[in-house]
C-alpha cells in the first residue's frame, strides 16, 4: 500500500522535506557536550559569512565551525549518497535488496582507500577516494560476475538469491584483502585509526572534505535524476525497457559508475557505513510511491536527515563516548533488511 | 508498418538457434510463429525487436535497418510483449500502463495531457480500467498480461510483437487476446503454443530447429502434413458448425497411422 503523500502536491511534499532538512541540521548543531544555543549558531554563522554580529564564546565558535558543521554537512551529503545509490541499484538490477554495503561496493572502496594510505598505491598521484573508486568498481565487477555465474538461466527468485551470495562472497574478500593490507604493513597506531574508520565514523569531517563531498553528492545526484525515466523503465525488467527506447547499456554503465563514484567518495572520507542505502529508498517508496521523478530527489533528502539523525544518537546514547555511526545504521538497517527480505520472498512465492 | 526478415542467422553459446530464416509481414498483417520448444520463435522475436543482434542477415520495420535505427526511434514503430515480465516494486496499474510513453517523452516533452488519453484509451481497450489504481502484483497472470499489452498499446507502436502471450491465461482470457490480434490495426508477430489460435493470423510461420519449415497462409500451413512431422504427432484436421475454421486435434501417435 502506498502512502497518501504520493497525491500530495510533489512542490509542498519538496518543501517538507527541505524544512525538516534544515531542522535536522540546526538540531545536529545545538546537540553534543557541549550544548550551544540557538542564537550563538546564527551569529556564528552572519560572522563566518561576513555580516556583523554579536560576539560568541571562541571555543563554542570553533566547535560549531570547525567541528559540528562540516559533520553536519558530511552526514548529509553522504545520506544522500549512499541512499541514492540504494535507489539506482535497486532500480538497475532489480533487486529490493540491493545496497552498497550489501553488493561489496562499500568493501572494495575500503580495501582501495586503504592501499593508497598504507601501501602507496597509485604513487601519490591517486587520492584516497580515487583508489575507493577504482576499489568499488572492481568489487562490483567481481559481484556481478560471480552473481551471473551463479544465476545460469534460472528464475527471478534465484537470481536474487544469487546476487546476495555474491554479494556476500565479493564483502568478504575485500574485507579480507583490507585486513590482509593492514597486517602485513600498517603500524599499530595506523592500524586502530583504519579499524575506527572502517566501522564508519564521521569524526575526521573537516572543511576540505566538505568541499569535496558535496560538488561530488550534487553532480551523483543530477546524473542520477536526469536518468528517472530509464529506472522507471527498468520496472519490468532490461527487455522491457529496452523496448522502450531505453539504451539500458548505456545507462547501467553511466549509473553504476555514477554509484561506484557516490559510495567510493563517501567510503573513503566516514568509512562504510552500511544499510543507509537500503532503509531509506524503501521507507520513501512507502511515502512517495515507486516512481523515479519523486522518490530521487525525496531519498536524497531522506538519506541525508537519516544520517544527521543517526548521528546525533551517535554522540548522545553513551554520555562521553561518540559511538562509531555505522553501529547505529546497523541497529537500524539489520531489522529493517529482515523485513523487506520476508516480504520479497513472499511477493516472488505469491 | 512492413516488417521484413533477410536470411536471419543465430547462434546463443556456440548453439546456432536460427539458421537463414527469411520471411515478410505486410502492414497491417498479422503473423504467428509456431513449432516445437526451442525451435527459435523466441529468439526470432528478440531479433526482431532488436534486443539481440543477428549473426547474420538483418531486419527491416517499414524501410529501414532496425539495428541501424535509434533505440528511441525503433520504440515508437514497434512494441514488444514478453513473457511474463514481473517486477517486485509495489506499482499501480496505471503507473505500468504509463511507462508505455517512455519513447514519447523527454524534459523537452513531459506527460501531459495527450499522453493522459491515450493511456486512459489504452486501459479501455484491454479493459483494464476498473482496476487500474491496484497494485500490479496484486492481479492475476490473466490480468498482468493485459496490463502489459495495455502498456504497448500506449506506447502506440504501429508494430507489435508478442511472445506467447497467452500462456497461462484461461481460454476465455486467451480468446480475447485473439480478437485483439484480429481486429489491431497495426501489423502483428506473435508466437503461439497453441496451434488453433493461429487460424486467426493472416500468416503462420513454422520453424523448426531454427528453420523456416513452411510459411503460407493457415488454410495452406496448418495442415497435418506439414504440422505432423514438425512436431512428432498425430495430427487431423476437422470441421466443426460453430467455428469459421478447421480444427487441428492431436494424438502422439504416429501421424501415418491416425485416421
Amino acid at each position: 500500500m502506498q502512502f497518501a503523500f504520493g497525491g500530495v502536491r510533489p512542490a509542498l511534499t519538496l518543501l517538507i522535506g527541505v524544512a525538516i532538512m534544515v531542522a535536522a541540521l540546526g538540531f545536529a548543531l545545538v546537540i553534543g557536550e557541549t550544548r550551544i544555543p540557538l542564537a550563538d549558531i546564527w551569529a556564528v554563522l552572519r560572522i563566518e559569512a561576513g555580516y556583523p554580529a554579536r560576539e560568541v564564546n571562541p571555543i563554542d565558535h570553533g566547535i560549531l565551525w570547525s567541528y559540528r558543521l562540516p559533520r553536519a554537512i558530511i552526514a548529509l551529503s553522504c545520506g544522500a549518497s549512499l541512499a541514492l545509490s540504494g535507489v539506482v541499484l535497486q532500480a538497475l538490477l532489480r533487486n529490493p535488496l540491493s545496497d552498497p554495503y550489501i553488493l561489496g561496493l562499500s568493501a572494495g572502496a575500503s580495501t582501495g582507500a586503504v592501499a593508497v594510505a598504507i601501501l602507496g598505491f597509485g604513487a601519490g598521484a591517486l587520492s584516497l577516494s580515487g583508489g575507493a573508486f577504482i576499489g568499488a568498481m572492481l568489487a562490483f565487477g567481481f559481484v556481478a560476475w560471480l552473481a551471473r555465474m551463479a544465476r545460469g538461466n534460472s528464475a527471478q527468485a534465484t537470481s536474487s538469491l544469487a546476487l546476495l551470495l555474491a554479494g556476500v562472497a565479493g564483502a568478504q574478500l575485500f574485507h579480507a584483502l583490507t585486513a590482509l593490507i593492514i597486517a602485513k604493513s600498517a603500524d599499530a597506531n595506523q592500524a586502530r585509526g583504519i579499524m575506527f574508520w572502517m566501522m564508519g565514523n564521521l569524526s575526521g569531517s573537516r572543511w576540505p572534505d566538505v568541499y569535496l563531498a558535496v560538488p561530488i553528492t550534487l553532480i551523483g545526484s543530477a546524473i542520477i535524476f536526469l536518468h528517472f525515466r530509464a529506472l522507471d523503465a527498468m520496472t519490468f525488467g532490461r527487455e522491457a525497457a529496452q523496448s522502450m527506447g531505453i539504451r539500458t547499456g548505456l545507462v547501467m554503465g553511466v549509473l553504476i559508475s555514477t554509484t561506484a563514484l557516490l559510495t567510493a567518495v563517501m567510503v573513503s572520507m566516514t568509512g562504510a557505513i552500511g544499510f543507509v542505502g537500503l532503509v531509506v529508498p524503501h521507507a520513501m517508496r512507502f511515502l512517495v510511491g515507486v516512481g523515479h521523478l519523486r522518490l530521487i530527489p525525496a531519498t536524497a533528502l531522506a538519506g541525508g536527515i537519516f544520517l544527521i539523525l543517526a548521528d546525533i544518537v551517535a554522540r548522545m546514547l553513551i554520555p562521553g563516548q561518540t559511538l562509531p555511526i555505522g553501529v547505529v545504521t546497523a541497529l537500524v538497517g539489520a531489522p529493517a533488511f529482515a523485513i523487506i527480505l520476508v516480504r520479497s520472498s513472499r511477493a516472488h512465492s505469491g | 508498418m512492413r516488417i521484413q526478415a533477410d536470411n536471419i542467422s543465430k547462434s546463443i553459446s556456440g548453439k546456432p538457434i536460427l539458421r537463414d530464416v527469411s520471411l515478410s509481414i505486410e502492414a497491417g498483417q498479422s503473423l504467428a510463429l509456431i513449432g516445437p520448444n526451442g525451435s527459435g520463435k523466441s529468439t526470432l522475436l528478440r531479433v526482431i525487436a532488436g534486443l539481440l543482434a543477428a549473426d547474420s542477415g538483418h531486419i527491416t520495420i517499414g524501410g529501414d535497418r532496425v539495428d541501424r535505427l535509434p533505440r528511441r526511434k525503433l520504440a515508437q514503430r514497434l512494441g514488444f510483449v514478453t513473457q511474463e515480465a514481473g517486477t517486485t516494486d509495489a506499482i499501480p496499474v496505471r503507473e505500468a500502463v504509463k511507462l508505455g510513453r517512455t519513447p514519447w517523452l523527454s524534459f523537452a516533452t513531459p506527460f501531459g495531457a495527450k499522453d493522459r488519453d491515450i493511456v486512459e484509451a489504452a486501459m479501455q481497450q484491454m479493459a483494464i480500467e476498473s482496476y487500474k489504481n491496484k497494485l500490479f502484483n496484486a492481479l492475476s497472470g490473466g490480468e498482468k498480461q493485459r496490463v502489459h499489452i495495455a502498456r504497448v498499446l500506449a506506447q502506440t507502436p504501429q508494430a507489435f510483437l508478442l511472445d506467447e502471450p497467452t500462456n497461462h491465461l484461461d481460454i476465455r482470457h486467451q480468446i480475447a487476446i485473439m480478437d485483439w490480434v484480429k481486429a489491431q490495426q497495426g501489423t502483428v508477430a506473435l508466437a503461439l503454443h497453441d496451434l488453433n489460435h493461429a487460424f486467426a493470423c493472416d500468416r503462420v510461420a513454422v520453424l523448426n530447429a531454427g528453420q523456416l519449415a513452411a510459411f503460407g497462409t493457415p488454410t495452406d500451413v496448418l495442415v497435418p502434413e506439414i504440422i505432423a512431422p514438425v512436431f512428432q504427432v498425430g495430427v487431423r484436421q476437422s470441421r466443426t458448425p460453430h467455428v469459421d475454421h478447421p480444427i487441428l486435434t492431436f494424438a502422439k501417435e504416429s501421424f501415418t497411422t491416425y485416421p
